[in-house]
């Protein structure tokens, strides 16, 4: 490489730390204003907190106990993971079925929940609340049954995508040793499935997680999730209190950045995975 | 294989089919219906023919203003994610140091929710406006430029890295032979990156612009509107028109099939332009 290019290179290396430095301020700035008390943030928020400012953790214990953050993080957390769970499991049988079953019905099936993947939330939101209300389901458990309805298209669509790459011969042997199909989905072909379906469990994670209308529609009156948690501090008591809502946006970003240090690989490749195929 | 039987097809779909059925399928055949009628439950509803698609227009100015809104931000945000995105994709394909690092930071502002991302941004446009006296809702240019910079924020580090995706599948002996003809950077650019790349910018393309039409979540903390509901944009309007005052509902539910049947002509053309530009090649 002549010294030319490797000025050249240099300089765009330069290039990047800025812009990376500039893509992670505002977090940054979020981060050092709720170490600041309420009246200090919205006029001067570009200010490091000096001796005046700084009021230590007060944000976080007067925003977690307004909130009621732990209840709402505990909401989050469980919707988010059995509703992933569901839809991996639930959707990657559909997908195998009216994908190895080839018929009108399975076509159908399949074409109606890609549909469903382009119409917007607003088309279906009052309806969909309502029926929630009228079935019961408007709870945490409930709830998961209506995100497995949501997920299906996009799930489905992803892992049919990927079952018709998997040569049937393997399954075909699995029926002659004995195997009924129940017995072929769970031992031969799930076990196949894995990769895709940590596509699909990311995807359908990063979305539940911080959704905020479906659940504010049909559990929000009684449960608050973190999404929902911050919307109502805004709107919810009266005077909104600055240092709070630093505090629970910061409280609100820990588990996604904590969730893709942990899983940045399988988190990129998925979310490429997922929109080629989308 | 073939000759399943047909309790099996049962156990396998019907868990999803009756998920689907309950949440998407009847909300979504009832919301057609409820259109055409006055309700203020479902169960309360009156026949009043397409009055509430006219009256979506009649009655005020506002879905026609969040339309207006909405394409102006679609056209803006699309193009410019577009552009920084590829750029950004081009500097990050040149194995230069600590590319991983990069390609994480740009990355993450996606993994963080629209709520959390309104906020965000409003301290910080709020902080750079207070020196100049006013904040984000003194005027609807202000909410819009404001929109635009966090929809770039959040999904710039996406739409790259489906574009580095697409650039490294480049077969590395095309861009060879074109050094040695003596193709400039510029050259290789037109003539074989860009080209060659036209499947990721149908799928960049396509995400950005229905997550642009259907941005809800970013717009409500944001600016929530104002002021005076000028920066709402159709998928706010329609929350607002359902939720926000008494005996609108029909009206929301026709604009929410409008919004459906505009998201829905905007994709499927948009899908059918950039394969038939990938077809020419």
């Amino acid at each position: 490489m002549n010294s030319k290019s490797k000025n050249q290179n240099n300089a765009m290396i330069v290039f990047l730390i800025f812009l990376a430095v500039l893509f992670l301020s505002p977090i940054f700035i979020v981060f050092m204003n709720s170490f600041k008390g309420r009246f200090f943030i919205s006029d001067t928020p570009f200010k490091l907190p000096n001796s005046e400012t700084f009021i230590g953790l007060e944000n976080y214990t007067s925003g977690i106990a307004k909130t009621g953050f732990i209840q709402a993080f505990g909401y989050s957390l469980f919707i988010t993971v059995f509703s992933v769970a569901v839809i991996v499991i639930f959707t990657a049988m559909t997908a195998w079925c009216i994908t190895r079953i080839k018929s009108k019905v399975s076509t159908f099936i399949y074409y109606l929940l890609v549909f469903s993947m382009i119409v917007p939330f607003q088309m279906v939101m009052f309806t969909m609340s309502k029926m929630a209300n009228i079935l019961h389901l408007d709870n945490p458990i409930g709830i998961i049954l209506i995100y497995l309805g949501f997920g299906a298209g996009l799930s489905v669509f992803i892992f049919s995508g990927f079952i018709k790459t998997i040569p049937i011969e393997i399954e075909e042997a699995a029926t002659i040793d004995g195997c009924n199909p129940i017995q072929t989905f769970f031992l031969i072909v799930f076990p196949i499935l894995k990769p895709v379906g940590i596509t699909v469990a990311i995807l359908n994670a990063m979305w539940i997680w911080n959704d905020y209308l479906l659940p504010y529609l049909v559990i929000g009156n009684n449960y608050k999730t973190i999404p929902i948690a911050v919307q109502y501090l805004q709107y919810g008591y009266g005077s909104r209190d600055m240092g709070a809502m630093m505090a629970l946006l910061i409280l609100g970003i820990i588990p996604i950045v904590i969730f893709y240090l942990a899983l940045q690989k399988y988190i990129i490749e998925g979310v490429v995975a997922g929109a080629v195929k989308g | 294989m073939q000759k399943m039987p047909k309790k099996y097809f049962a156990f396998f779909t019907l868990p999803t089919l009756i998920a689907f059925t309950i949440s998407f399928l009847i909300p979504f055949f009832l919301g057609i219906y409820l259109s055409f009628t006055k309700f203020t439950t479902v169960t309360n509803s009156q026949w009043v023919g397409t009055e509430n698609y006219f009256r979506a227009f009649t009655d005020d100015k506002n879905f026609l203003n969040a339309l207006i809104f909405t394409v102006k931000f679609a056209v803006i945000s699309v193009a410019l994610i577009n552009v920084l995105s590829f750029s950004l994709a081009l500097l990050l394909t040149r194995k230069l140091k600590g590319t991983n690092v990069f390609r994480t930071v740009f990355f993450m502002p996606n993994l963080i929710g629209g709520i959390i991302l309104g906020y965000i941004w409003q301290l910080i446009i709020n902080g750079v406006l207070i020196r100049f006296g006013v904040d984000i809702t003194f005027r609807a240019e202000y909410g819009f430029w404001g929109l635009i910079i966090l929809m770039n924020w959040q999904m710039v580090g996406y739409m790259m890295i489906i574009y580095i995706a697409g650039i490294q599948s480049i077969s590395k002996e095309l861009i060879e032979a074109a050094k040695i003809d003596g193709a400039n950077f510029w050259q290789i650019l037109r003539n074989i990156t860009i080209p060659l790349v036209m499947p990721a910018v149908t799928i960049c393309t396509f995400l950005t612009v229905s997550n642009s039409f259907k941005l809800f979540d970013q717009n409500l903390a944001l600016t929530a509107g104002a002021p005076a509901r000028s920066t709402s944009m159709l998928a706010l309007d329609i929350f607002n028109t359902f939720y926000g005052s008494m005996g609108y509902e029909g009206v929301g539910q026709a604009k929410a099939v409008m919004f459906f049947l505009i998201v829905a002509i905007i994709v499927l053309l948009q899908l059918r332009f950039s394969r038939s530009m990938e077809t020419e090649i």
